[in-house]
């Protein structure tokens, strides 16, 4: 059977959501292996031990780990590689920057962002911003694939028994330095977990007009927030609200898109939502080719008449 | 310092691909195409390099079919100095292509390689971090800014949380996201002066490296499609709905 080694996403603190899609689809390869590397992270190994079907945690505790350098991380990784078979990572933004690096080192063709596994060496992956599903077989020898997170079941954080065992490496390359952080503090749900989003876009004028019409809608509903690219592109909030292609993908049980046209790009990350709610002036707007629902309004008229109403 | 810019003809970004009805792949015949978006906003920031006296020479790379001279034109046209164009028919992958500009890099030797951070076509999102990888370097990904200060970059790069800066020893690797820059249109006297920019064609023999892929397209399909549902006429009604989603 198939050995994988699944890299945890975490803070040095908490696994991150994003893990456990990876873990289930490395489970549908083989044995699960995974690679806990940061630095003061032993709590994150006892808890990533705990999720259902672990075998291995490798604890790789070091300060040069602590913020994920792909410098210092993938080297360790190809170490590991020697005894396991596939490499598996979340598509997240860390898993994106470690991910080729390991594959490079390796002389493997990563698959990035796999759907589904379709056997040992055969996934299903989106292309053209999710346009065209190929289905693609590696030829070798070993597999390097970041996983789509919105694709696969969330592995249980609870009833594994794995172990921990602690490892050495991860020596500093020498090639780069953390200097800093700007991460958002926000107190609703993660995009990529929440049950509700709902996105504004260009429409929302600016910052200002935008906190004013969507976070009254999205804390009535415990939602979480996203945006357009246009809408983040001026400003009106950060980077980290983007969802489509080049952003975040998202798959909620609804997706409210206020003030959203609907690009190939948008919709490349939120056409997976189980509803899709579309709020737009233009009724000809191709978001409404996707909506379950629409709504033809003026939304500085309709969101607030709608966050009055629930 | 020299910049080494690769870039890619793809699909124009405009258009909505569509899948080839015997599931080969996407319908590429009389479709437009352009530079991928990313690899101009990467031309963009190494000509702001240049002309903040950064950078001395800027030479575009492109592994493509010869059409993709277009592309390398459009790069010399908005700034670049020289191109390489290595000419194949096939499609390269990520790691073929990554082994090629490593190549390419031990003749340049340059001091940035500023790539964008995916293709628009294959969505891969691998060839700077596997060039960093092959060269021995440190990757800035994701940057949303970059400023080169001595012998080292600081790249600030858009992460899932927010943002994140990170400094590298030069020679480095940057990949581009969307907020970088915002590239330049070429004006029509640099359209015409491009036109006698150098441009050398290679091969990947050239640089010894065998592009054989690594994986096998089994089939491609349309995702599975929605449907247009259905309009609501005022906000009571949506309420209503929303009330038998259960979220009101
Ligand atoms: C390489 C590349 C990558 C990209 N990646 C992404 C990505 O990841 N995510 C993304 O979102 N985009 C992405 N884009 C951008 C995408 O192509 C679109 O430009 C963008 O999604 C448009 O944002 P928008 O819908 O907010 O703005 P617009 O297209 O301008 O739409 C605004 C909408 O608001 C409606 N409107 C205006 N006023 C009102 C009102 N008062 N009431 C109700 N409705 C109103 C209009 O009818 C219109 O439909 C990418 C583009 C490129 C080239």
């Amino acid at each position: 059977m198939a050995k994988t080694l699944v890299w945890v996403e975490h803070d040095n603190t908490q696994v991150k959501d994003a893990t456990l899609a990876a873990v289930t689809a490395a489970s549908q390869l083989g044995e699960v292996h995974l690679l806990v590397a940061g630095s003061g992270c032993a709590a994150v190994a006892e808890s990533a031990a705990k999720i259902a079907g672990v075998g291995k945690v490798h604890l790789a505790d070091n300060a040069t780990l602590k913020d994920a350098l792909p410098e210092n991380v993938a080297p360790l990784i190809v170490e590991f590689m020697g005894h396991h078979d596939a490499f598996v990572a979340p598509a997240t933004s860390n898993g994106k920057n470690i991910a080729p690096r390991v594959a490079a080192l390796l002389d493997v063709m990563q698959l990035s962002d796999v759907l589904s596994v379709e056997g040992p060496k055969t996934f299903t992956r989106p292309t053209y911003a999710g346009n065209a599903i190929a289905t693609v077989e590696s030829s070798d020898a070993k597999l390097v694939i970041t996983v789509r997170g919105t694709a696969f079941a969330k592995a249980k954080t609870s009833g594994g028994s794995g172990t921990v065992e602690a490892v050495s490496g991860g020596a500093d390359a020498g090639l780069s330095s953390f200097v800093g952080a700007e991460i958002a503090k926000n107190e609703r749900p993660e995009l990529t977990s929440a049950k509700i989003i709902v996105s504004g876009g260009r429409a929302l004028k600016d910052a200002d007009t935008f906190q004013q019409v969507i976070f009254p809608l999205a804390d009535k509903l415990g939602a979480g927030v996203g945006a357009s690219r246009a809408a983040v592109d001026a400003g009106y909030v950060p980077n980290d609200y983007q969802v489509g292609q080049t952003g975040k993908i998202v798959a909620p049980e609804v997706y409210i898109a206020v003030g959203i046209s609907g690009a190939i790009q948008h919709l490349a990350g939120m056409k997976d939502s189980k509803t899709i709610i579309a709020i737009n002036k233009d009724e000809d707007a191709p978001i409404f080719q996707v909506a379950d629902i629409g709504l033809v309004a003026d939304l500085f008229n309709a969101v607030p008449e709608l966050t009055g109403k629930l | 310092m020299k910049i080494l810019v690769p870039v890619k003809r793809v699909i124009d970004y405009n258009v909505k691909p569509r899948v080839k009805a015997d599931g080969t792949g996407v319908d590429l015949a009389n479709v437009k195409m352009s530079m991928n978006p990313f690899d101009e906003i990467a031309v963009e920031e190494a000509i702001r390099l240049k002309e903040k006296g950064v950078a001395t020479e800027i030479v575009a790379v492109s592994v493509g079919p010869a059409k993709a001279q277009e592309t390398l034109r459009t790069a010399l046209a908005m700034g670049a100095d020289r191109a390489i164009l290595v000419q194949t028919d096939d499609e390269v992958e990520p790691l073929a292509v990554a082994k090629i500009l490593k190549a390419i890099a031990e003749v340049e030797q340059p001091g940035l390689v500023i790539l964008g951070k995916q293709a628009i076509d294959d969505d891969s999102n691998q060839t700077g971090q596997m060039l960093a990888a092959l060269m021995g370097c440190p990757q800035g990904t994701f940057a949303s800014a970059v400023a080169v200060d001595g012998d080292a970059v600081t790249v600030t790069r858009e992460v899932d949380g927010g943002l994140e800066t990170v400094k590298l020893a030069l020679p480095a690797i940057v990949t581009t996201d969307l907020r970088l820059n915002e590239p330049r249109y070429a004006s029509l006297p640099n359209i015409m002066k491009a036109k006698s920019k150098p441009l050398a064609t290679k091969s990947p023999a050239d640089y010894g490296v065998d592009t054989a892929p690594r994986l096998k397209t089994l089939k491609v399909s349309e995702p599975p499609v929605r449907s247009a549902g259905i309009k609501v006429a005022d906000v009571d009604a949506l309420v209503a709905k929303l009330k038998e989603l259960g979220i009101a």
